[in-house]
């Protein structure tokens, strides 16, 4: 399908994904994806620490990070309570407000993701969840909260990002994950909590880092300790395992799969143009 | 560095700490190297966070048989020692803490079915790997293990593990808490004059409700703190022991590798020096070959190839930065990967191939 359309679908594209599968990569590609067919975009890093994956090749990446307390900080100056506020932060005392309600830090988060949305902060929004896979946990802290306070501004924002969340032409989510048994179970049971506590529209998941390389015959005369022949069955040792689980996945959780190919020297120019060209190999229906 | 690092480190430490970030194999490799250990006489106990299935499987914590919180011993025909698993439950963990420190069983069922002590036990950052550090030191003063292995939970942070006592007590020994306790001590109204704005501010952030929740808890807390405060004494210093090895470990991918370096720092910033880095799941040294062969196979073995000089240029960041600190390679055991084969036969390969790892 058309990667401009695939890409406009949604402003805020949520990139989700389990430690080591390369979700940061995949945010920052879907970033200058954005920009190269036209569409201005902006990666939001939601937890505190400096970008690790660089965005080299790309110097017009815009990038902006959320941390929780940043955005305590920010709803209570919204509030009327920037003063009390800072005194709040630095004592401490934002980690006891945390803990009385959990959750909270992530959906001021959120609230702030959802604040760019509305002020069209640009066309594509793509917001890298927060590390160790915790993804999950943040987005369903708004029905969580909407559940259990019943009134008051917490509330009214938990509504709020709630709204963002289920409406399909405001907000997706991208699910990463790789061709092996362990990242592709997880895959899985993230995508049916996704979709049945959240409500959340899910986009084609993005399968990384695919061996695609065709069977090796080996000879028969090759000596069997060869090395040769001992990479040629690592080989496809590896190509048959990432089939046998992209089958699986397939299988388990009917979306649209995203392949991209391993290419571990690959730079972020040619990630984009791998992952433009997987979306044009997608089917026409909608993503 | 020769896996000789390896095997003094299981031999002698009384403890050893697995940190890296998610991805990297960490839980398989901490139960292979309690496969290991125990196979070469010692009597271990692994704790686990979150394992796979698969691994959970092949460590008998599947099941209801981990509901009790307790190692769980594994039969290894071959080995000299004992292997013994556990599941880490952060909540029951918790709960046992609240137990001991309890004066009665009626002040302990109050913080228990407190709403803000069960948000606190089971979601609050920092309480996975504070309870992971208490089971280590359970387990620690424990006769029947004379090694644990602790999984740490997957994080950013080292230091989120190390610090996790410090932190505890400082939430002990929270402004909140002081402001709670005090008007029962204290005046009433010097207390309620500060912090009044204080809980205002925080009840129109959170809601009363949690708000005094929150106030409930502190105040059936009173008693508690102390035993607490101690515990989280003795916690850190076994943290902190010379009997306490950390084992860092990654992967040959770019970001493994830099989060590896930044964990390395963080932890010889608080004086724990780290006694060995496992580059793990590498691509294996296959070596050369003439060219005679057929094309696709010469093809294969210069692609296998480029990929690990990938990994080791990856690597050399981390050689360069941290110049002094061990580490050994481990090529990936295929078997680890391919879920129709026998887990525990796996965890033993990689077991091998730790102890051969250059």
């Amino acid at each position: 399908m058309d990667p401009k359309l695939f890409l406009s679908t949604s402003r805020v594209v949520i990139v989700a994904g389990k430690g080591g599968v390369g979700k940061s990569t995949v945010a920052a590609t879907l970033v200058t994806a954005a920009r190269r067919v036209g569409l201005t975009s902006l990666l939001v890093e939601t937890d505190g620490k400096p970008l690790l994956v660089d965005g080299a090749g790309d110097e017009g990446l815009t990038a902006q990070t959320i941390t929780p307390a940043d955005a305590l900080a920010e709803y209570l100056d919204r509030s009327g309570l920037g003063r009390i506020s800072r005194r709040l932060v630095t004592s401490g005392i934002v980690d006891v407000v945390a803990s009385a309600s959990p959750g909270i830090d992530h959906l001021l988060v959120l609230g702030k993701v959802k604040q760019l949305e509305r002020s069209h902060a640009a066309d594509v929004i793509v917001v890298d969840g927060p590390a160790a896979g915790h993804a999950l946990t943040m987005l369903r802290t708004p029905r969580a909260l909407a559940d259990s306070v019943v009134v008051g501004p917490i509330r009214q924002q938990a509504n709020d990002v709630l709204e963002m969340l289920n409406d399909e032409t405001r907000c997706q989510v991208v699910l990463v994950t790789i061709p092996e048994p362990t990242p592709v179970n997880e895959a899985v049971e993230t995508a049916f909590s996704l979709e049945e506590d959240i409500g959340v529209r899910l986009a084609p998941i993005v399968v990384n880092r695919v061996d695609v390389h065709p069977h090796i015959d080996i000879p028969e005369d090759l000596a069997v300790g060869s090395a040769a022949a001992r990479a040629a069955r690592f080989r496809n040792e590896r190509t048959a395992g990432h089939a046998r689980c992209i089958d699986d996945l397939a299988r388990r959780l009917p979306l649209p799969q995203i392949r991209l190919p391993l290419d571990t020297s690959a730079t972020p120019a040619e990630r984009t143009e791998h992952f433009l060209r997987a979306i044009e190999g997608l089917d026409g229906a909608s993503p | 560095m020769t896996g000789t690092t390896l095997d003094t480190t299981i031999a002698t430490a009384r403890v050893v700490v697995v940190a890296g970030s998610g991805g990297v194999g960490k839980t398989t490799l901490s139960a292979a190297l309690a496969v290991r250990a125990a196979i070469d006489g010692r009597r271990v106990a692994v704790v686990t966070i979150d394992p796979a299935k698969r691994l959970a499987d092949a460590l008998g914590l599947a099941g209801d048989s981990t509901v009790g919180n307790d190692p769980v011993r594994i039969p290894l025909d071959d080995a000299r020692g004992e292997l013994w698993a556990l599941m880490l439950d952060t909540r029951s963990t918790f709960d046992a803490l609240v137990d001991r420190y309890s004066p009665n069983a009626e002040q302990a069922q109050r913080i228990r079915s407190n709403l803000f002590y069960k948000n606190i036990s089971g979601a609050l950052s920092g309480t996975q790997e504070y309870m992971a550090a208490e089971k280590l030191y359970e387990l620690n003063g424990d006769a029947r293990f004379d090694l644990v292995i602790v999984d740490t939970p997957p994080t950013r942070q080292a230091l989120d593990f190390l610090s996790a006592p410090a932190r505890l007590r400082r939430f002990i020994d929270h402004p909140v808490y002081r402001i709670v306790i005090a008007p029962s001590s204290i005046g009433l109204r010097a207390v309620s004059a500060v912090s009044q704005p204080v809980l205002r501010t925080i009840a129109k952030v959170v809601g009363a409700q949690a708000l005094d929740d929150a106030l409930a808890f502190f105040k059936a807390f009173q008693g508690l703190d102390a035993g607490f405060r101690q515990r989280a004494h003795e916690v850190d210093r076994v943290l902190r022991e010379s009997s306490t090895a950390y084992v860092v470990v990654t992967s040959g991918q770019a970001e493994p590798v830099a989060e590896a370096t930044y964990f390395i720092g963080e932890l010889e910033s608080a004086n724990v020096g780290v006694a060995l880095v496992v580059a793990n799941r590498l691509m294996p040294h296959f070596g050369k070959e003439n060219d005679s062969l057929p094309p696709s196979l010469v093809d294969n073995l210069r692609e296998l190839a480029d990929e690990r000089r990938e990994e080791e240029s990856n690597l050399e960041v981390l050689r360069i930065a941290r110049p002094d600190t061990p580490w050994i390679r481990v090529p990936l055991v295929p078997e680890l990967v391919d879920e129709r084969l026998d887990t525990l036969a796996a965890l033993r390969l990689l077991g091998r191939a730790l102890g051969d790892a250059e």
